[in-house]
């Protein structure tokens, strides 16, 4: 459908997830395609339950069963398919070529665990060495991310919140993964240690050619790490791009909402235009489009149709048939 | 100019087992009547605290308050009572602020019967109005909390807080739970009902983005001290204070084409508890010398713009 280039590293197709709540089906998320090359972050853009951590997880496999399922689609890793293999090999995988930052570092740790053990119990599982080797490098890790060694015998609750995520994101990065999945990796954090995290993130991305998927609901996270980015509304892809297809030519409906209603620090905005309305309810989501509801330019056939995904420039994919291009930009003619 | 609320030398401290924590210190500023102010800083840098106290959730420990020019620092619990009816406060969590087990109509106009001036019609009355001002379907009126998704619950809060035609309301970080696109239909709202009603407003935030948007004029807060105030556009036009510096530097900028120039603080937020004379700020500071060490004061640096730091001139090259 998209770029397959040769460099594809993680080529995600047609993924469905569902979860199954008092005899409901929540469809979180439904058709999700994408790839990411070796080397480069690939950010996801939502709002809560948009579907973007059920991606994340259904690539690591974490989702729990019940009552989530993945209902179809590959999930290709450097050629295997990550959803046929068992669950032997994908423990091999997980934390070692694979592994994941997530949002809350307070819970993400175990409380009763020295954290330098934490992070040597990721090391030890994934090599033939003695323990004393492993902590050795756990405490070179804690270094890598600017925790003085010494404070590896210090349980996680003498952690400041920007601390813990600086030890969960070492214990990600014990392995020397291949793929990162950052869920919201600074969204409890306070701006000063979000900028000295995502400094710390970019450098070790690039020391370890890592690659990344970002998640992230702040638009500017987004911008400062990615190099593609997919917007999702309702377990979908609504628009797919370079960064600089997406932040220069939004296309989307959603997209342009999402700019429209964030206040900017560089441009005087009198009113904020909000996006109106609710996102969709996952249990039952409406027909066609499942954005018309909210869409200032629906008309008949986004009300029915399935909407699919289309090019509209170079790389640059958009759900919606409204766009048209016109000199240069995207427009939707009324 | 008339100031609605003023605080002279507000002080907040609390008892910890590890010691003094002094959560509001020396901070003096004050709001002018329909204005906004801003109060920005990132966690426990006391913006909330300095919210409850003024408001009279929590007690001052020292210092004074000024409501439309009365000193209302010690007041009995009578006069209390009746400055609650033009002081409220909207909280940040919307799931947890509301009482569960009350209707959207009966969370409204609690405020009402608790005043005791209203019958049973004019509640429903009043719970009509304050229903339509604040966009809460009227089919709504006996749902519960639960019900209800975050966007609408924020809108109750606020509902809650406009009951009695209040003149100044503290917004406790009132978006932060929310998503992009119900924030900023609750925003917008905001500044309708200020519009419309001439209210006054304390924002407490840490999102820079939505303080520049929404106050006129902000205060920013470090480690329970006033760093630096001014009118928003100048503060985001000529930070002057090191920190202030730092933390507008920090945001994230959707602008790929000009990444800015990054100020990056090492260290992290120290303790508040028993902290040393001088600039909290300091052990971040790239400027700092051992004059920050002493106690430091609000200076006039420009027009309207005050900042606290010894060395402001000569790193603005003023």
């Amino acid at each position: 459908m998209m770029m397959s280039k040769n460099d594809t590293f993680l080529s995600v197709r047609d993924l469905v997830v569902e979860y199954t709540a008092e005899g409901q089906v929540i469809h979180a998320v439904n058709g999700v395609s994408f790839d990411l090359e070796r080397g480069k972050t690939f950010g996801l853009v939502g709002e809560t339950g948009a579907g973007k951590t059920s991606t994340a997880r259904a690539i690591l496999r974490i989702l729990p069963d019940p009552p989530a399922k993945i209902r179809g689609g590959e999930i290709i890793l450097d050629g295997e398919d990550l959803l046929k293999i068992s669950e032997k090999e994908m423990r091999k995988i997980r934390g070692r070529k694979v592994s994941m930052i997530f949002q809350d570092p307070m819970t993400a740790l175990n409380p009763i665990m020295k954290v330098g053990e934490q992070i040597s119990e990721v090391i030890k599982m994934h090599n033939d060495i003695p323990w004393r080797e492993a902590n050795e490098r756990a405490v070179k890790m804690l270094e890598r991310v600017g925790i003085p060694g010494d404070r590896s015998e210090e349980y996680p609750h003498q952690f400041s919140g920007g601390m813990k995520q600086r030890v969960v994101i070492a214990m990600a990065l014990a392995c020397s993964p291949e793929l990162l999945l950052a869920d919201e990796p600074t969204t409890a954090l306070d701006v000063t240690i979000q900028a000295q995290v995502l400094e710390m993130i970019n450098k070790l991305k690039k020391d370890f050619n890592t690659s990344m998927i970002m998640i992230s609901h702040n638009l500017g996270v987004v911008a400062e790490v990615c190099d593609d980015l997919a917007v999702i509304y309702a377990g979908e892809i609504v628009e797919l791009g370079s960064k600089e297809a997406v932040f220069d030519h939004p296309a989307h409906p959603y997209t342009l909402g999402l700019f429209g209603a964030v206040p900017s620090l560089a441009e005087e905005k009198d009113r904020l235009n909000p996006i109106s309305g609710l996102p969709p309810d996952p249990s039952h989501l409406p027909e066609g489009c499942h954005f018309n509801p909210r869409c200032p330019y629906a008309q008949e056939q986004c009300l029915k149709e399935k909407i699919p995904l289309r090019e509209i420039g170079p790389g640059h994919f958009c759900r919606c048939i409204r766009v048209t291009e016109k000199e240069g930009k995207y427009v939707i003619l009324g | 100019m008339s100031s609605l609320v003023e605080v002279k030398n507000l002080k907040k401290y609390f008892e910890t087992p590890r010691g003094m924590l002094h959560a509001v210190d020396d901070v003096s500023f004050s709001i002018e009547k329909g204005k906004t102010m801003g109060i920005v800083g990132e966690s426990g840098c006391g913006k909330s605290t300095l919210g409850r106290v003024i408001i009279h959730l929590l007690d001052s420990t020292g210092g004074s308050i000024y409501f439309e020019g009365e000193d209302i620092t010690e007041v009995n619990s009578r006069k209390l009572r009746k400055l609650r009816e033009n002081m409220k406060i909207i909280f940040q969590d919307p799931f947890s602020s509301l009482n569960p087990r009350m209707t959207v109509e009966q969370t409204i106009t609690e405020p009402l019967t608790i005043s005791g001036r209203y019958s049973k019609k004019q509640r429903q009355e009043e719970a009509d109005r304050i229903m339509a001002m604040v966009g809460i379907d009227q089919r709504l009126r006996v749902s519960y909390p639960h019900e209800l998704d975050g966007g609408r619950r924020q809108r109750v809060g606020i509902g809650r807080a406009l009951a009695l035609n209040p003149k100044f309301i503290v917004c406790d970080e009132p978006v932060s739970a929310l998503d992009v696109s119900i924030s900023a239909q609750v925003l917008n709202l905001l500044q309708d009902l200020q519009d419309e009603l001439g209210l006054t407003y304390m924002f407490v935030t840490h999102d820079l983005s939505v303080v520049r948007h929404i106050s006129d004029d902000i205060c920013v807060m470090y480690l329970g001290q006033l760093v630096e105030t001014s009118p928003s556009k100048e503060l985001f036009k000529h930070p002057l204070h090191p920190y202030t510096q730092a933390l507008i530097s920090a945001v994230p900028t959707i602008d790929i084409h000009h990444q800015k120039e990054r100020i990056l603080l090492e260290g992290e937020i120290t303790s508040p508890i028993h902290p040393k004379p001088g600039c909290r700020f300091a052990k971040r500071c790239n400027y700092m010398c051992k004059e920050c060490l002493q106690p430091q004061h609000l200076e006039e640096i420009l027009p309207n713009h005050f900042v606290v730091c010894c060395r402001v001139r000569e790193i603005n090259s003023l």
